[in-house]
């Protein structure tokens, strides 16, 4: 589709549903209004290694960025999960989700740069760009991640981009929840090359990456069983898109975002942790306002990350004045509500 | 120095403000000792860090906590009357200028670190907490918080959050938006918002990162949860002559090509070697087209690994002259130079000017080569610092401002500068902001509809424009009657607009 295709669909103002690789139609609010196919609007548009700034298109997908990336040494270090799909670049933004090494590298906002949109008015736009620091206006295009497509149809993403580490190796220890969560946050507050964590069923699970030397002298260090490169690879990528044995079957998944040295989920069902504690998955149903004091009472937030009934909202409504600033900020974007209605609150 | 005296003296906007009454308010509320309206004691608050711009304000209010700074704001609101927040006032684009009609909101006394947790490895501490005095506090446990701007010292966590601040250490470790989880924000109707918690993400949309880097348009920070970062064990920084800039700027290319993203990464030309040398005496080269610094820092055997691996890219890049640091005193003592480069400037001329364009760094020689013709157009000496890493620019331009017309000159040579960086695909301001200094050059940057766009974001915070006005988004009108018509991206930048 072209520039022109987009802002007639716009300008038309019935409600769309911005659709890229359709990896992630199960996360958020229910999808509504007619399909917007990001697939074919595709491409790098400019990628300079040296600058560590890519440029793609929204419909790009992530198999394809990685491989480009992957041929001169470099990755999208906030690991984008795809969840074995076609996922796209525009998705990966939209949605804002981070693969396992999020609590040292940075989440997906922390690397985007630019992004060119187009608004509910068919206009493009352009905010930040192709450069590491840029304070000149209002940071609308770390706004844009995280906003499942209601603000604005993104077109265009530059990112920073990281050379991949020299070296990596996974450790495993056996430990109960408590005593993981403790020792993640222990490693966390050392110089150590951790990268990763993950704890589940009495397994905590330790990626380190970095110098040769650092690897090497951190594996000393912590001590644990080292697992096979394969092994170690085939964990985190099944972590990230979630087709570990964790995630098999059919039930609500429940994504608790929490502070990392939060005490451990006293709630039947399973629980896998991730981010140093700061990540937590809970897996059966569950009565979704428990959950959310619960969340709260520990200091953060629940997401029905996947389930059936989702047309009551999944993510957490905001407190009053937040709420209306939000509102407001839809519409200062979007004011004949066209994009995503009702994708990340009932109400937006 | 003398001033040009380029701010208004009335703001039209707010003509029909009659500040009597609110005034009387303020000091029942704060007490006469913490509001300041004689006008002696109001001139150290007439400028922040760039002095060229200055304005008094109508009164200085020091609130002494959370609950006065939203009576403030109340009051504020109601009577109509502008409101500058200022934290240390050590901002280098005329952000916290006072406004003639308005409060200057000084947020100094809410400086106390409320919590510092070593575990969870995050501080909370109040809006004028001085950047150092976070590390300083959590040197105890192995921490500190990574932004390290130039002003650390001084600078307040709440004017690093409105400018989201960076540090030389940025390209590894993040700008201010990378280092904090949480803030509590005042809003201009004096109601609270919490924006992001101790966990590593917030439903709904991303306000943290909008209100990030918003220069106090949008509301008052009383609070922030910064992350803090473990200390690395060890640094070592080499030090690397070039004969031209050019090739010291594809020695950087070529070092991040190779696979490493170093600590620090700063060039200066063999202008700035030349001032800083005799007050710092730091070694430099001084015969150098340029000078680069390149650090690495992490374990120690990460640190011996990375340095011979940037060690071999810098001599196959055509270096000349190479050291590497053999101690913290001489790793000190390499980095002294680029710390006092602004310093030195203000001591080999009466006045510099200091600007912040960011540009990819592929075209650093274009720019260079440009700057060196822009002296010779503009009869005055320029020379540059740059933070090499991230491609952010810091030109200084020396100046007379007791010389009829340097001043303008020197003004006419920046906004060259910017809009060069604007034209090699960069931006205008990577850390310093836009405050009241740059707002014109805002209208090369960005298009009528994208300001309409920011308008409208400040109006979802502020719709009455109370918050730092004419500050950091110029209003469609200004950038027309600038007569800035040049052709952006292929578009006449403001075709509604008539001109005049």
């Amino acid at each position: 589709m072209s520039i022109e295709a987009f802002r007639e669909r716009i300008l038309d103002r019935t409600p769309l549903c911005i659709r890229g690789g359709g990896s992630k139609d199960f996360y958020g609010g229910p999808r509504a209004g007619g399909l917007l196919d990001m697939r074919g609007y595709c491409g790098i548009v400019s990628y300079e290694p040296s600058e560590l700034v890519l440029t793609a298109r929204a419909g790009t997908s992530l198999a394809d960025l990685g491989a480009a990336l992957a041929a001169r040494g470099q990755w999208m270090a906030f690991e984008p999960p795809g969840f074995g799909g076609s996922a796209t670049l525009g998705g990966a933004v939209a949605s804002g989700l981070s693969g396992p090494g999020r609590a040292s590298y940075g989440a997906v906002r922390d690397f985007v740069l630019g992004v060119k949109i187009m608004d509910g008015e068919g206009r493009l736009l352009t905010f930040g760009g192709q450069v590491m620091k840029n304070v000149a206006g209002f940071d609308v295009s770390r706004l844009m991640v995280g906003s499942l497509g209601t603000l604005g149809l993104i077109l265009e993403v530059s990112l920073k981009v990281l050379p991949l580490p020299v070296a990596q190796a996974t450790l495993r220890f056996q430990l109960p929840q408590d005593k993981a969560l403790e020792t993640m946050n222990r490693w966390a507050g050392k110089p150590l090359p951790v990268t990763a964590t993950s704890w589940e069923d009495q397994v905590l699970t330790v990626r380190l990456a970095g110098a040769e030397a650092a690897v090497r002298s951190a594996c000393g260090t912590l001590g644990g069983e080292r697992l096979p490169d394969s092994e170690a690879a085939a964990h985190w990528t099944g972590l990230k898109d979630q087709k570990l044995p964790f995630f098999d079957g059919e039930f609500p998944l429940w994504r608790f975002s929490l502070p990392s040295t939060a005490a451990p989920l006293n709630l039947p069902g399973g629980v896998l942790v991730e981010w140093g504690g700061a990540q937590r998955w809970l897996r059966g149903a569950q009565d979704l306002g428990t959950l959310r004091d619960l969340a709260r009472q520990a200091g953060g937030h629940a997401t029905l990350f996947r389930g059936v009934d989702r047309a009551a909202g999944v993510f957490t409504p905001l407190p009053m004045p937040l709420a209306a600033i939000q509102q407001r900020l839809k519409h200062a974007f979007d004011p004949h509500g066209v994009f995503n209605r009702g994708r990340m609150f009932p109400d937006l | 120095m003398t001033v040009r005296e380029h701010t208004p003296d009335r703001d039209p906007e707010f003509s029909k403000v009659t500040p009597g009454a609110l005034l009387q308010e303020l000091r029942a509320l704060l007490g006469p000792g913490s509001l300041i309206t004689d006008e002696e004691l109001l001139r150290p608050y007439e400028c922040d860090g760039l002095s060229a711009y200055r304005r008094l304000p109508l009164a200085v209010a020091m609130p002494e906590d959370e609950a006065q700074v939203v009576a403030i704001l109340k009051a504020c609101h109601r009577a109509g009357v502008p409101l500058v927040p200022r934290g240390a006032g050590t901002g280098l684009s005329a952000g916290s200028m006072p406004h003639p009609q308005g409060v200057l909101l000084s947020l100094a006394k809410l400086n106390r670190i409320l919590r510092l947790d070593p575990v969870a490895r995050v501080a909370v501490v109040q809006t004028g907490v001085r950047n150092l005095a976070i590390s300083e506090a959590a040197a105890p446990h192995g921490l500190y918080y990574a932004p390290d701007p130039s002003s650390q010292i001084a600078c307040t966590i709440g004017g690093n959050v409105a400018e989201n601040s960076g540090g030389v250490h940025c390209l590894k470790y993040g700008l201010t938006m990378h280092n904090v989880l949480r803030i509590r924000v005042v809003t201009i109707e004096g109601e609270i918002l919490e924006i992001g918690s101790q966990a590593l993400d917030a439903p709904g949309y991303d306000v943290l990162a909008l209100l990030i880097g918003s220069e106090g348009l949008l509301g008052v920070v009383t609070e922030v949860t910064v992350k803090l970062t473990p200390k690395p064990q060890a640094a070592q920084v080499i030090m690397a002559s070039f004969d031209d800039v050019r090739k010291a700027g594809e020695a950087v290319a070529a070092v991040i090509a190779a696979g490493s993203i170093p600590a620090g990464l700063e060039m200066m030309d063999q202008g700035a070697a030349a001032a800083v040398e005799p007050f710092v005496h730091a070694g430099y080269d001084l015969g150098a087209a340029a000078i680069l610094l390149c650090e690495s820092d992490g374990t120690t055997q990460e640190v011996a690994e990375e340095i011979a691996r940037m060690l071999a890219v810098l001599e196959q890049s055509g270096a000349t002259g190479i050291r590497v640091s053999k101690d913290e005193a001489e790793r000190l003592r390499f980095w002294a130079g680029r710390k006092a480069a602004f310093p030195s400037a203000g001591r080999i001329s009466p006045d510099y000017y200091c600007m912040d364009g960011t540009i990819p760094r592929k075209g650093l020689g274009d720019m260079l080569t440009a700057i060196a013709a822009m002296e010779k157009k503009y009869g005055l000496r320029c020379i540059n610092v740059f933070h090499a890493g991230d491609g952010n620019l810091h030109p200084l331009i020396l100046y007379d401002a007791n010389v009829a017309g340097e001043l303008e000159r020197t003004e006419a040579f920046g906004a060259e500068i910017l809009r060069l960086s604007v034209a090699l695909g960069g931006t205008i301001t990577g850390e310093h902001g836009v405050g009241f200094e740059k707002i014109n050059s805002m209208c090369e940057q960005f298009t009528s509809d994208e300001l309409k766009i920011f308008h409208a974001v400040k109006g979802a915070f502020d719709p009455q424009g109370l918050l730092n006005p004419i500050k950091a988004i110029p209003s469609l009108h200004r950038c027309a009657e600038m007569g800035r018509m040049h052709v952006h991206r292929g578009e006449l930048k403001f075709p509604g607009l008539e001109r005049l």
